[in-house]
């Protein structure tokens, strides 16, 4: 059994946690406020110490790069949401990271989230592959054309274009059984994980 | 009622005790079921296993926190442990405040198992805001993006950085993730520097990463405990451990197959009960 008293304290909150399976009660509601304490403390305290110093308090009062006080004072900007009279000034630096953001997002996001599927599709039945994986990409490809059919609602999913339609439901159901099996997984992981931790860090019992 | 209609009302605590058990027993008295190697884990191994010592450098973004780090963090100190034995240069990054503290935990548990040494064989970049920007930024120059390392030594005087300017000297960006980051390295990092991404992720995510390995913006992945405990027993069979190495990811493997089990068999007897109850609700 160990004798360190921060890995005591962690088994402890993760018993508080676990008493959440049987009900609601104050344990489990002591460790949840803890948790949500401590997440932001930790935040506050690598924001202040990695982003606010190095970057604000430095450059400005030691380094005197007053360049910097531009961005900081568009940072600010963002607590004016606070105080009602000059609430409108979050429009600025909300404008900007929209800005920014959809100059940088936008042409990469077709790039990656659209042409290179788009290309990974219509050159998966390509000659020179084995047979197991030409029939794998078929498949794939019969699904593609299938679901998006299926969300394809100016036409009337009726005739042949509904029966292509209830394929694409098929290849849906398929996609959610396939996440769902994956989601037990990762959850029992979890459990994994707590159970490891009590049974080796806390009680030393298994190896 | 008989046992369909008990089945169909059953307390869930019920549930949670068999799952319990079913975790607590091959947790204590371990069956040894075997783990198969999947494709995408053997392509992220041998990828890494390519690159040579003291070259490029292998960029670890630790992108989870303690929620997902039972299925993550094996990942990435058997990442780690494969490149400190390979002499492959690291560097750790955490994009946001909570990832922080993981490269913390799994650096201290790993680094004095093969004798590495900050800014020599791996550096632990601090967070600084921004996701997007440092990512982007990184591009021109991970020194300037940084400044310090997260000990607060100038990155410049590193030995480890004096060969590291930006992505050109990065052979692999591997995003070790409970949340949709890597497909911001693929699309940001990946499309615009040309950086090969490898992807470490839980297994609630991995499903939908299929279809960016089959388009190569992914080279490899690990998924969820089983992807950890693969790349587990893959540095083992290399030698790539030290004696005593603790395979966390694979010792939990016979629990999550008899969870699995248990899963199934649940749900067939949930829609036997369920489809025997609607029938006779019909018939009467």
């Amino acid at each position: 059994m160990s004798l360190n008293p921060w890995i005591w304290l962690a088994a402890l909150l993760t018993v508080c946690t676990f008493t959440f399976l049987w009900r609601d009660n104050p344990f489990y509601k002591f460790a949840e406020h803890l948790f949500v304490g401590v997440s932001v403390g930790y935040t506050i305290a690598i924001l202040y110490w990695n982003a606010f110093m190095p970057r604000v308090w430095e450059p400005i009062v030691i380094n005197h790069q007053f360049y910097v006080l531009l961005p900081t004072i568009l940072g600010i900007l963002s607590f004016a949401i606070f105080f009602k009279k000059i609430s409108w000034l979050i429009r600025y630096p909300i404008a900007f990271i929209m800005g920014a953001g959809c100059g940088i997002s936008v042409p990469r996001s077709f790039q990656g989230y659209i042409f290179r599927h788009m290309q990974g599709t219509i050159t998966a039945i390509s000659p020179g592959q084995s047979n197991l994986l030409l029939i794998s990409n078929i498949i794939m490809v019969i699904g593609v054309i299938a679901t998006l059919l299926y969300f394809y609602f100016s036409i009337e999913h009726k005739g042949f274009i509904g029966k292509v339609a209830n394929v694409g439901i098929w290849y849906i159901m398929l996609a959610f059984g396939a996440g769902f099996g994956y989601t037990v997984m990762a959850r029992v992981s979890l459990l994994i994980g707590r159970l490891q931790f009590l049974l080796h860090d806390w009680l030393g019992v298994i190896d | 009622m008989n046992f369909l209609e008990k089945m169909m009302n059953i307390d869930r605590r019920w549930i949670y005790l068999l799952v319990g058990i079913c975790v607590l027993v091959p947790l204590i008295r371990p069956v040894g079921l075997p783990t198969s190697l999947t494709p995408y884990t053997k392509a992220l191994f041998d990828y890494i296993d390519k690159i040579p010592a003291d070259g490029p450098a292998v960029l670890i973004s630790f992108d989870f926190d303690p929620s997902t780090a039972p299925e993550l963090q094996p990942m990435a100190q058997s990442i780690l442990r494969h490149c400190f034995s390979k002499d492959i240069n690291v560097m750790c990054l955490g994009l946001m405040p909570t990832y922080i503290g993981m490269i913390d935990i799994a650096l201290s548990s790993v680094k004095d198992e093969y004798g590495a040494v900050s800014g020599e064989d791996f550096v632990f970049l601090p967070y600084v805001p921004g996701v997007t920007a440092v990512m982007l930024s990184m591009g021109e120059s991970i020194v300037n993006t940084f400044g310090r390392d997260y000990y607060g030594i100038p990155l410049d005087s590193l030995s480890m950085m004096q060969h590291i300017r930006n992505y050109d000297d990065v052979a692999l960006v591997v995003s070790i993730s409970g949340s949709a980051m890597p497909q911001s390295w693929a699309v940001l990092v990946g499309t615009t520097y040309h950086v090969k991404v490898g992807v470490g992720t839980t297994a609630v995510s991995a499903a939908e990463y299929y279809s960016w390995l089959q388009t190569g913006q992914f080279i490899g992945m690990l998924g969820g405990l089983k992807g950890a405990a693969e790349y587990e027993n893959l540095i083992e069979s290399k030698g790539y451990t030290i004696e005593g190495f603790r395979k966390v990811a694979t010792k939990g493997m016979d629990a999550q197959s008899f969870v699995h089990i248990l899963m199934i068999v649940l749900i067939i007897i949930g829609n036997i009960a369920f489809f025997s109850l609607r029938k006779k609700s019909r018939q009467i």
